[in-house]
Formats: structure tokens, C-alpha cells, sequence
């Protein structure tokens, strides 16, 4: 086994879809023991990537390995050792929790009576022993998702593909989701993530920012944030709306985003912006103060691709 | 290939049938109607036609006459009449399906060698007419060559009217062996294709390609479970057979046993080639008729073989039902050993491993 401390390596990662470049020349790092995510609008390529990754999808060109081993050719002996979570609810509907934790656990070459102690052992973990007996097709959203991990997880992967866990999942359900994946990444399990959610992205240790396929920013959210520094502004006062107008015809200024009372202002640049805000505000008499902001991952996510986030999340956790 | 990966694909397919009411109602249903409808309805026993007779003759002879073709049962009168105007009108309102007129003079026409009775009939069905058709014949046909003195030929022909449409034995026993062949193609072929297709229209498949599971496993895995249906189906449609029409099997029951499993396997796999080519459940099924109507008409179970023109019987000979048909009625019928049949057994072999191999080159554990 090859790799050492590098769970997944791709290199100049492509494919095509007839004239679509879903993924475009993708580089790629992730150690193992990180939950590393992928963040992105829809349409970005992640599933793309993630399936070309597990050996789903046969990549347009580029190098990949994972667990050491070059994918596509060896996808096979790598299958036994990966879990991957599709986006849509794969588990079976007209099977009950029980029979679809049995199920799983054959194809993934459990010993029989090894199965079942893990089938009871996963009911019991991820709160479903009084549910074993019920079909799978009749949970809740959030259960199906803590169901298809439970799933996914069977075998013990070393490493983890979840592709857009909780995309349908309310905002209780999704924190408790998120816990059970910290807990899996402590076990020592690699997990590779994609959302749409920033919130969600703030917890990775990593992050990989994909727009229309390309990559265009990664690293931990604190230095990824940490290149805003400076360039984020508050604008609090009566008239968001108004001030929007103003402060968008300003120089240098990327985007204005209205947040309840206030503009959330992302800059191009560290530096006299904040100065030309005010006197625009000034001239046009909008009362309004302009103040430092911390960026978060959401300004990254505009700085990068250049434009707002197509979800904006509307709960924060 | 893993035997124990095999078996969960199984038994989660068989626990999916279970669930599946509507399935279950297909593997029983499907072949019991089938029985009961062919059995009895198309041996449809043509008696009491609502009849009239017009009488107006009135002689000793002619009241004979009447009486004969009323003892054969076929007509039964209905109602009265004493012209053929009326008949007619009757027959117009559908209240009588046949209707005889004696003429006057039906005595000097009989002596004469004259048509000396004449039979109305309602022509919209096609088999009341014949069935009238053969009644009218009844008192007429030995009319030449037979001297005039006795009062009317006795029927004798009655009987061929009867043996005729009251075939009740005869087409019960030709058609339950080919009926077995017909519910196989029904079901098997549609319930593959169909299981294949709904695990990727759910998406349960992409979950599948991830896991260890091969691509055999998954496919033996899946067809296993209908594979075993389809013997059910066969028992089903034997016993019942021999139970309501007294159909023989004068081969071996093993024979018509390796018969069955042997087209059960061309059409499991055929269901699984349609699998790969699919997009949705309904595409699939739209692509088992395909199938399914060549194989009804084509195949000899409607219509005679041999009858049909030389382009049909090309098509006919690649379709797994037309080699079934004659593997099983030599078995069923003719007494047959299953190895004197060897250009069919082949043929249906050599169908099968065609089918599997093209099914499961085609089945790619990826998703483009």
C-alpha cells in the first residue's frame, strides 16, 4: 500500500460530456483523516468528480489515486474499501431498515455472522432499533440520509464519498448528520464531502471551491477566509436598498449583498475602499455607516467565481 | 463469482416480490386466466342459439325436419314466426341469431332435389355463421345419390355439426402445452426486464456499482428468483390442465420440465438484453411486445406453421416460443423423448448463450 498520508491525488482531473467540460484539469490533494469538502452551485462538477474518483465514471484524462490505487483500472479491489453516499436516496424503498443493512453487508463481503452483529450494532448507533422492521421507502428525509451513512459505512471504509448528504435534509437533522461524520473522521476514516450550504463548508478541514468544473480556490477555511482580509465591509443604516444602488457604482467593489438591515460589500482590493463607500454615501445623503466585517466563506465563495452564491443558505447553524 | 453476494441479491429480490401485490397477482393470475379463458371460451360450445323457425309447410316431413335440428341442440327456438319478413325482422333486432324458413312447397322441392329449406343467419358473427352454415347442410347433404321415397335423410350429419363445435377435449389438449409457452414469454420476459430497469430508474443502481457486487452476480441474482416463478407458472399451468381438460402428458414430466426451464432461460435472458437497452420501466415494457406479439402469432400457437408464408417462418424460427412449441407438444402430446427434438433443444440453447453473452457485455458497472 502506497500513499502514506494521501488518501485521494488527482491530477489535471477532465471529463467530458460530448462539447461539456463538466470537470476541467482538476488538482487535487486529500490527506487522510480530514473530512475535506467540496463546495459549489449545482451544475459545478462535484458529483462529476466524486463518481470519477469512486471509479463510476471513466475520467476524459487525467491521473487519479486513490488509497494508492490508479483509478479507473483498479476501481474494482478499491470498492471494498471505499463507502460512497449517493445524492438521491439509493437504499432500497420496498426493504426494510433490517433487510437493507443485510443486503449491504453481504455484497460488501461481511462474514455472516460478523453481518449481523454490525446490522445491530449500526441500528443501535445511528437510533434505529425501533425502527428496524419499518420500510425504508416510509422515513422522514433526515432518516433516510442517517440511513444511507449507516449504509454506506457498513463495511468500515477507510475512506468516505458523500455526495450532497443533506441537500433535503432540515437544519436539525443536517447538524446531527455532521456529527456523526466528525465522529467518523476521529474513527480515522477519510471523508470527501460535497455541498452547497457554506455553513457546512466552514466545518471541513479542507475545501475545494468548483465553478463550471474548474477549480478555483482551495485550502482550510481559515486561510481561504484569511485572503479576504480587509476586504469586507458592514454598511449598516435605514435604507439597504438605496445604499445597494450607490455602493455598486463604486470602484472596486465586487458585489453588495443586503443581509435584514444591513450590505454585506466585498472589495477587490484591501485598502481605500472603504473611504470611496462613504463618500459616495455622503454625496448622495444615505445615512449610513460603513464598518469591518470578518469575511466567511461566503464572500470567498463570490470572490472566486465572481458572483453571489446561487443558494443562499437561509438558515446558519 | 461469490456465492454469498449471489444469494443476498436473491433474497433481496425475492423480498421485493413479496412485497410487490401486484407481481404476485401476475405470477398466479396471469397463468390461471389465461388457462380458463383459452380452455373454455375459445372452445366455446356453440348451443342455444336464440332461433325461429317459420314452418310454412306444415307437412309430416317438415315438422321432422324441425325436430331434427332442434334435437341437435345447436338452435333453440325462441320465439314464433310465419314468414321470412318476420325473420328477418327479428334477426335485424337481435333477438334471434338464426332463423329457418320451411317454404310451402318444401315437399315437392325435396323430391325434386331443390334447396327445400332455407337458414337466416346473423352474418355478423363469424362463427354463429358457420355454426348455422354447418346446420343447414345437416338435412341437405345426402340428399343426391339418396332415393326421395324415405321422408328425409336422417342425421347422421348432426353429428359432424356437433363433433365439429363441440371440440371441448380436442383444443383444451392442444392448447395448454402451448399455453405454458405463451405465459412464460408474458411474464418472464417483461418481470427481468422490468426489475433490471426499475433498480436504475430508483436509482438503487448507482448504490449497487459501488459495492463489491459483480456483474454476474447482480444479473443471476436478479433472474434467479423469476427464473423459479416461471417453473411455479409451469406447475401451475400442468396441474390445472390436467384438472380441468384432462390434457395428457404422455412424454416424461421431466422433459416437459427441462423444456420449460430451457425457454424460461432464452426469455430471462432476453429480458435482461431489453434491460440494458431501456431507459424506464415503461420503455421496458414497451420493448417486451416486441417480443411478445411475433411470439403469439408466429410461433405456431394461433396459427399452423406450416401454413404460413416463408418470410414469417424465418422470424418464427428465432423466436425461443416456436421451438418450445414443438419440444413441448412432441413431449405433451406425441410422447416424445425431449433428445429425438435435438434441432430445437439446440436452437434453444444456442439462443440462450447468444442472448447472456450479448446481455452481459452490454451491462457495464459504470455509469457512462
Amino acid at each position: 500500500m502506497s500513499g502514506g498520508d494521501i488518501a485521494i491525488r488527482a491530477r489535471g482531473l477532465t471529463k467530458c460530456f460530448g462539447e461539456l467540460r463538466a470537470v476541467d484539469d482538476v488538482d487535487l490533494t486529500v490527506e487522510r483523516r480530514q473530512v475535506y469538502g467540496f463546495l459549489g452551485p449545482n451544475g459545478s462538477g462535484k458529483s462529476t468528480s466524486i463518481r470519477m474518483l469512486c471509479g463510476l465514471l471513466t475520467p476524459t484524462d487525467g491521473e487519479i489515486e486513490v488509497l494508492g490505487l490508479r483509478i479507473p483500472e483498479q476501481a474494482e479491489t478499491l470498492r471494498q474499501r471505499i463507502g460512497y453516499m449517493t445524492q438521491q436516496f439509493s437504499l432500497f424503498a420496498d426493504l426494510t431498515l433490517q433487510e437493507n443493512l443485510e443486503f449491504l453487508a453481504a455484497v460488501q463481503n461481511l462474514p455472516p455472522k460478523k453481518a449481523r452483529e454490525r446490522v445491530d450494532e449500526l441500528l443501535e448507533e445511528y437510533h434505529f432499533s425501533d425502527r428496524a422492521n419499518q420500510l425504508a421507502g416510509t422515513m422522514s428525509g433526515g432518516q433516510k440520509q442517517r440511513l444511507a451513512l449507516a449504509g454506506s459505512v457498513i463495511h468500515n471504509p477507510e475512506l468516505l464519498f458523500l455526495d450532497e448528504p443533506t441537500s433535503a435534509v432540515d437544519p436539525e437533522s443536517r447538524r446531527d448528520f455532521w456529527e456523526k461524520l466528525f465522529e467518523l473522521a476521529d474513527a480515522g476514516t477519510t471523508i470527501l464531502v460535497s455541498s452547497h450550504y457554506m455553513d457546512e463548508a466552514e466545518r471541513c478541514h479542507r475545501l475545494a471551491i468548483l465553478d463550471r468544473g474548474v477549480l478555483v480556490a482551495d485550502g482550510s477555511p481559515a486561510e481561504l477566509t484569511g485572503r479576504l482580509a480587509d476586504r469586507t465591509l458592514e454598511i449598516k443604516g435605514e435604507h439597504p436598498r438605496q445604499a445597494k444602488h450607490i455602493v455598486l457604482t463604486v470602484s472596486g467593489v465586487i458585489s453588495a449583498a443586503q443581509i435584514g438591515n444591513s450590505l454585506r460589500v466585498l472589495c477587490a482590493e484591501a485598502g481605500d475602499c472603504a473611504a470611496r463607500i462613504q463618500d459616495a454615501l455622503a454625496n448622495a445623503s444615505v445615512d449610513a455607516e460603513v464598518v469591518p466585517a470578518a469575511p466567511n466563506l461566503e464572500d470567498v465563495f463570490v470572490a472566486v467565481t465572481n458572483k453571489q452564491p446561487q443558494q443562499q443558505p437561509s438558515e446558519h447553524s | 463469482m461469490n456465492l454469498r453476494r449471489l444469494w443476498a441479491v436473491v433474497i433481496k429480490e425475492l423480498r421485493q416480490i413479496r412485497r410487490d401485490r401486484i407481481t404476485l397477482a401476475m405470477i398466479i393470475g396471469i397463468p390461471v386466466m389465461q388457462l380458463v379463458l383459452f380452455g373454455y371460451a375459445i372452445n366455446l360450445n356453440l348451443r342455444h342459439l336464440p332461433a325461429a323457425v317459420a314452418d310454412q309447410a306444415l307437412t309430416s316431413g317438415s315438422r321432422q325436419v324441425v325436430m331434427d335440428m332442434l334435437a341437435t341442440g345447436v338452435i333453440e327456438p325462441v320465439t314464433e314466426a310465419s314468414s321470412p319478413q318476420q325473420l328477418m325482422t327479428l334477426l335485424r333486432r337481435g333477438e334471434i341469431s338464426v332463423g329457418v324458413v320451411i317454404p310451402q312447397d318444401f315437399e315437392r322441392r325435396l323430391a325434386a332435389g331443390d334447396e327445400a329449406v332455407q337458414v337466416l343467419v346473423d352474418g355478423s358473427d363469424t362463427v354463429v355463421q358457420s355454426a348455422a352454415v354447418q346446420l343447414a347442410q345437416m338435412p341437405l347433404t345426402y340428399t343426391p345419390g339418396e332415393p326421395r321415397d324415405s321422408s328425409v335423410p336422417l342425421p347422421a350429419p348432426q353429428i359432424s355439426v356437433v363433433s365439429f363445435y363441440n371440440p371441448q377435449r380436442v383444443s383444451a389438449i392442444n392448447i395448454v402445452p402451448g399455453l405454458i409457452g405463451i405465459i412464460l414469454t408474458m411474464t418472464m420476459v417483461m418481470f427481468t426486464a422490468v426489475a433490471i430497469v426499475r433498480e436504475r430508474e430508483r436509482g438503487n443502481m448507482e448504490l449497487l456499482i459501488a459495492t463489491p457486487v459483480s456483474s454476474a452476480e447482480l444479473m443471476i441474482g436478479k433472474v434467479l428468483p423469476y427464473g423459479v416463478i416461471g417453473l411455479v407458472q409451469t406447475s401451475l399451468i400442468l396441474i390445472l390442465g390436467m384438472l380441468l381438460f384432462d390434457v395428457p402428458i404422455r412424454g416424461s414430466v421431466l422433459d416437459v420440465y427441462w423444456a420449460g426451464i430451457l425457454l424460461i432461460l432464452a426469455n430471462l435472458s432476453m429480458g435482461l438484453l431489453i434491460s440494458t437497452r431501456a431507459q424506464s420501466q415503461f420503455q421496458a415494457m414497451q420493448m417486451t411486445f416486441f417480443v411478445f406479439l411475433p411470439s403469439i402469432l408466429l410461433s405456431g400457437f394461433m396459427f399452423p406453421f406450416d401454413g404460413m408464408p416463408r418470410a414469417a417462418q424465418w422470424i418464427a424460427e428465432v423466436l425461443p416460443l416456436t421451438h418450445f412449441l414443438r419440444l413441448i407438444r412432441g413431449v405433451m402430446l406425441r410422447g416424445a423423448n425431449l433428445l429425438e427434438l435435438w434441432p430445437d433443444l439446440l436452437a434453444l440453447v444456442v439462443f440462450i448463450v447468444l442472448m447472456m453473452a450479448f446481455a452481459i457485455l452490454r451491462f457495464r458497472k459504470r455509469l457512462d
